[in-house]
């Protein structure tokens, strides 16, 4: 132990001792300090305290870190992600109310007390002359202590021991400075160079290591409205074909099922007399032959195939289906106008079926007897 | 310690104080009787604020009374008869509540329109219920004024200990009782002025603005009762700084209730809950609106937050008439917009109902102090609370 002086402390039994002594030592001294087992209420004005400065620290933080936030928030909705929720604008104030204020709060809380123990207590250097003295022992226990500190300008020993002689006090001691104490706290090994340079090691490798594994590792994109679907979307190239074409052809000579390929599309004649009417001529078949001339065929051959169209000259009258022609062709050449079309008539195999087109030859065919009977009709 | 209960003298105040009141009263009762046969509608919507404002301030100084007992403080023991002498506004409630009840025609859409949200509404909303719940509430708050007054001047006298533990039992029935009451007397006095329209929060809200107010009217008059040698010698500036606490605390739960009801109808958007606020904002209400927060947050927060404030008499004073300008402000915004969609209109009708008030409370707080002692001088927790220290 050195013997360079800190203090000299003095101990009394009561708080309202310990209040006076307060009020007495304030008068003249500036350096000293009140030690007591539990808060002694009215203390702050017994020893002259003004208001702690420690509320321009939350203050100041606090409105720093919200502003902070409020810009942050703001370049995520209006530059980095810019997102709608429940039609509101896209920068929502009143919505980031309660982000703001939590955090005003939440960083304001935190750096009053990391600067009550970093900065006012000195952390990590909790090193005090105070330590292992009877004194210190005293009044964590049951005694209320006072100490005027060597380094106040109006501090003289021998006057300060008569001042705590006249207030009553028991215990008068000198407390010295532990030089050793005061080295070990320079010399912490928290303070060196190797052990600052590991921990910030340790946080930039963990930092790093939880940076990479969540955003590349274990990344789960956000929710994004289902805008984004592992399908085929149109306008863009398919990797997985050689054409990058997503609709591809089928393969050449596929038929569709129910579906009998006409081999003579597009050719000047039909099969002729090689090919009969497939269809028995029954009531369904008329029935249904009637309801597709009427549909298809009556607008221009009109409804008793006497090319007299309905359309009254708007278009150019087909001729009729009862001359000699007609009359005469094979029932396969009639199907074969029906398909391909002829002349100015279109072709009709897209509207009518293989089947109907067959049913309106039989139609046909009974609109030209009904015009040119054979005797045993007439029977 | 110097100081001991027994240092409290009782002096009547100067005369002065009657006169101001009955001026003010004389005053606010010509102007709102000239206002009455100028614009009788307007006369009667301001007469909802002057009711609720009373209210308010009468039931929440109670209710201060009654936390006292409950949480066992000690710092309000010396000002807890301030507490209970601005309580006694309640027993003129019936007197203020007669213009409404009179009017209510006038007033509230649902007396006599319908339509099929009032017609589920009307089991509740209906004149005989509204009649019998504001008996029941304002009958239940002058039952519990006396009680708690009763022992509480009994024991000035007896200094009885256990007339104490009788009031902290009634505490505890007080305080729910009060949640209720006030709620219910907010609802159907201000909320049901849009009847379609409702908020969960809404009697929360009335209630701590109402709370603000009530420590404010009573910080002014412990300011000028102490600092004129009035109150118990040992009530110090500490003393003030824990009513400036409770106002601080009191504005920015106002402004939490207050926020979250506007951001959560804001956000959900849903086309029954949002026309109140559209009627506050359209036209000239937004600037009624937006100001609220400067008026009614930001200017007392600043006000009050420092220490060093709390404890100056004058910027206490000067806090709680803008904490009190700030709750009228307040009302007027709850009340006004159903008279004058179009924008709001201040003129002397308000400022003379505003005078009237301060007449009513000045006066009653006045003739209450004639019979009673400042400081509840036989409360066992009395020396506790003039030591009290921060």
């Amino acid at each position: 132990m050195s013997n360079q002086l800190y203090a000299l402390s003095g101990q009394f039994e009561t708080p309202d001792e310990i209040m006076h002594a307060a009020e007495e030592v304030n008068k003249k001294y500036k350096q000293y300090d009140v030690n007591t087992p539990y808060p002694v209420h009215g203390m702050d004005g017994a020893m002259g305290m003004g208001e702690s400065p420690i509320g321009w620290v939350t203050l100041v933080v606090g409105t720093t870190c919200m502003l902070l936030m409020l810009c942050f928030i703001a370049w995520i909705q209006l530059v980095d992600y810019p997102t709608t929720f429940a039609g509101k604008p896209d920068f929502n104030l009143p919505g980031y109310v309660p982000i703001l204020f939590e955090t005003t709060i939440l960083t304001g809380a935190v750096t009053t007390v990391l600067t009550l123990l970093f900065v006012v207590c000195g952390l990590p250097n909790n090193a005090h002359p105070i330590h292992d003295t009877n004194y210190a022992k005293r009044t964590s226990d049951d005694r209320f202590g006072i100490y005027v500190e060597a380094k106040d300008p109006a501090f003289n020993e021998a006057e300060v021991r008569q001042l705590f002689e006249q207030l009553g006090a028991k215990d008068i001691a000198p407390i010295y400075i532990d030089a050793e104490e005061v080295a070990a706290g320079k010399n912490m090994s928290v303070l060196k160079p190797q052990f600052i340079g590991f921990a910030a090691t340790v946080v930039l490798v963990i930092s790093g290591a939880a940076y990479f594994g969540l955003n590349h590792m274990v990344f789960l994109p956000p929710y994004n409205w289902m805008s984004v679907q592992p399908k085929v979307v149109p306008q863009k190239t398919n990797t997985v074909f050689k054409n990058g074409v997503s609709m591809q052809l089928p393969v050449e000579g596929t038929i569709a099922r129910g579906f009998i390929p006409y081999a003579k599309v597009g050719a000047k004649e039909g099969f002729g007399q090689s090919m009969a009417n497939p269809l028995d001529p029954t009531a369904e078949v008329f029935a249904l032959g009637e309801q597709k001339y009427l549909t298809m065929c009556s607008a221009c051959h009109g409804n008793y195939g006497q090319g007299d169209s309905r359309l009254n000259g708007q278009y150019p009258a087909p001729p009729s289906l009862h001359s000699k022609k007609a009359v005469e062709w094979a029932d396969a050449e009639i199907y074969h106008v029906i398909t391909n079309g002829q002349n100015i008539m279109p072709s009709y195999a897209k509207q009518l079926t293989r089947d109907e087109r067959w049913a309106i030859v039989h139609y046909v065919r009974a609109l030209q007897r009904s015009l040119n009977p054979k005797e045993t009709d007439v029977q | 310690m110097s100081t001991h209960t027994s240092q409290y003298q009782k002096k009547d105040l100067p005369p002065v104080v009657g006169q101001v009141g009955f001026g003010l009263l004389g005053v606010g009762l010509l102007l709102a009787l000239v206002s009455f046969f100028v614009d009788p509608l307007r006369t009667k919507f301001i007469s909802i604020m002057l009711f609720m404002f009373l209210a308010g301030i009468g039931v929440t100084s109670l209710f201060m009374v009654a936390i006292e007992y409950l949480a066992g403080a000690v710092w309000s023991t010396p000002l807890r008869r301030i507490f209970e002498m601005f309580s006694s506004l309640i027993l003129f409630l019936p007197i203020f509540a007669l213009p409404v009840v009179f009017s209510m025609q006038d007033l509230y859409e649902w007396t006599h329109k319908t339509d099929e949200i009032l017609a589920r509404k009307a089991a509740y909303l209906n004149q005989p219920f509204f009649m019998v719940r504001l008996a029941v509430i304002i009958g239940l708050w002058i039952v519990f004024y006396k009680l708690f007054t009763g022992n509480s001047l009994k024991q000035d006298t007896t200094q009885d200990q256990s007339l104490t533990a009788k009031n902290v039992k009634l505490s505890a029935l007080f305080i729910p009782v009060m949640g209720l009451s006030i709620t219910a007397l907010s609802i159907d006095f201000l909320m049901s002025l849009e009847p379609h329209w409702f908020s969960t929060i809404f009697g929360v809200n009335f209630f701590i603005g109402s709370l603000t107010a009530a420590l404010a009217v009573i910080t002014i008059a412990v300011v000028l009762l102490n600092e004129n040698g009035y109150l118990h010698p040992g009530t110090v500036r500490d003393h003030y700084y824990s009513l400036g606490f409770g106002m601080i605390a009191a504005t920015v739960f106002w402004m939490y209730t207050a926020f979250s009801q506007g951001m959560l109808i804001w956000y959900a958007n849903i086309p029954e809950e949002t026309p109140w606020y559209l009627h506050r904002w359209d036209g000239d209400w937004k600037v009624i609106t937006l100001a609220q927060i400067l008026v009614h947050f930001i200017i007392p927060f600043f006000l009050l937050v420092q220490r060093k404030n709390k404890r100056n008499p004058n910027r206490m004073l000067f806090a709680s008439v803008w904490i009190l300008f700030a709750h009228l402000f307040d009302l007027y915004w709850v009340v006004m917009p159903a008279y004058r969609p179009q924008g709001p209109i201040i003129g002397w009708n308000e400022l003379g109902f505003v005078l009237l008030a301060a007449g009513v409370i000045i006066t009653v707080f006045h003739q209450q102090t004639k019979r009673k002692n400042l400081v509840a001088v036989g409360d066992p927790k009395l020396q506790r609370g003039l030591e009290f220290r921060l």
